[in-house]
């Protein structure tokens, strides 16, 4: 058998690190080639041997073992790819989420290039999109990647989202973000909303069910853009929301720590704050 | 008459330049008082635009009543992404 052989090879390459068993990044691509198999597959064989492959080290004292396989078996769609989608999806690539759903139908411009961590001087016209699956590449080459140079629209997104495990809000225009947030909760998906404007941010975790947006918002027109508008988003917002965005997606796929559920984080660089507050009081419970 | 203290982020700071970043505002103001009218006719803010209000860590509506000790946060809308 296939497997039992590659098994076999892997924990013939392995070595120790400590009071565990490693494997390098180089000889999980050898065995890549060897074998035919995707990185992904290498990895996760890897790791129902108990060996780890050695660029997870630093993840595996929080996600664990276990974690890292859910990890590398699970789907994240990022649905806008600006500021706070380039800043999660480096983070995601990272932490070996094994495949990424990047839906965003722009090419860069040069006033990307003062926070959207995938804007070089070098890429500007570049469809995001397809920049995006080149530096995945660059980090992590276990990662599946999958390229939507679209729009998000009611009509599209139920179909580009269904296999996702959990959708990444990174969009910019309110109405939008109320649009996706419907789609995700008709699909039972989760979703991690996170916005920015000036130096302020926030945060949130949306499950099938929850109200969400609209316990922000109310049920009324929502305005297309906010705070954004007058104050910009300078450079560090976006990396500090989707920080948290990425945290929030590694805490609901490895089932640790308590996503921001019922919970809006609110940061205020400027002041030097950051709230929590209760978005729903638990009616008859 | 209850006494409150309002904090208000970011843009929302220029209906209160008097205040430092951070720094919350005291008021006093009739019993009864909802968040509605602490907003619009105290603060001069429009329930149209801001819809973000928190009250002790927690999120209410315009119709809340406000009541004596009461922090309540006031943050604008937010998109950008």
């Amino acid at each position: 058998m296939s497997k039992d052989r590659l098994r076999e090879r892997i924990k013939g390459l392995a070595e120790a690190e400590g009071n565990i068993e490693v494997i390098a990044l180089e000889k999980i691509k050898s065995l890549s080639s060897e074998f035919g198999l995707p990185p992904k597959e290498v990895e996760l064989a890897a790791l129902e041997a108990r060996v780890l492959p050695r660029r997870y080290l630093r993840n595996l004292g929080t996600v664990g073992w276990d974690g890292q396989a859910k990890l590398l078996r699970s789907t994240v769609a990022v649905v806008g790819l600006g500021g706070l989608g380039s800043n999660v999806l480096e983070a995601l690539a990272r932490m070996g989420v094994g495949r990424l759903l990047l839906i965003d139908g722009d090419a860069f411009v040069d006033h990307n290039l003062n926070r959207q961590t995938l804007a070089t001087e070098a890429n500007l016209n570049v469809s995001k999109v397809e920049a995006a699956k080149a530096r995945v590449a660059t980090i992590n080459s276990a990662v599946e990647v999958v390229t939507h140079a679209v729009e998000a629209t009611p009509d599209n997104l139920p179909r580009l989202l269904e296999s996702s495990n959990v959708v990444v809000d990174a969009l910019d225009r309110l109405p939008t973000r109320l649009m996706l947030q419907e789609t995700a909760q008709k699909l039972g998906i989760p979703l991690v909303h996170g916005a920015i404007g000036g130096m302020i941010g926030q945060v949130m975790t949306i499950f099938p069910g929850d109200e969400g947006l609209y316990a922000l918002y109310g049920r009324e027109e929502v305005p297309e853009r906010g705070i954004e508008v007058e104050r910009g988003c300078p450079t560090a917002t976006p990396m500090m929301v989707g920080a948290w965005q990425a945290q929030e997606v590694m805490k609901i796929l490895v089932g640790i720590g308590k996503p921001l559920c019922h919970r809006m984080l609110l940061m205020d660089a400027e002041a030097g704050t950051v709230d929590v507050i209760r978005l729903e009081t638990k009616k008859g419970m | 008459m209850i006494k409150i203290e309002v904090r208000l982020y970011a843009t929302l700071r220029r209906y209160r330049p008097e205040l430092e970043v951070g720094e919350p505002l005291s008021l006093n103001l009739e019993e009864g008082t909802t968040v509605e009218q602490l907003l619009e006719e105290e603060l001069g803010i429009s329930t149209e635009v801001v819809k973000t209000i928190f009250v002790n860590g927690v999120a209410q509506s315009p119709g809340y009543v406000l009541a004596d000790a009461d922090r309540v946060g006031i943050f604008p809308p937010v998109g950008g992404g």
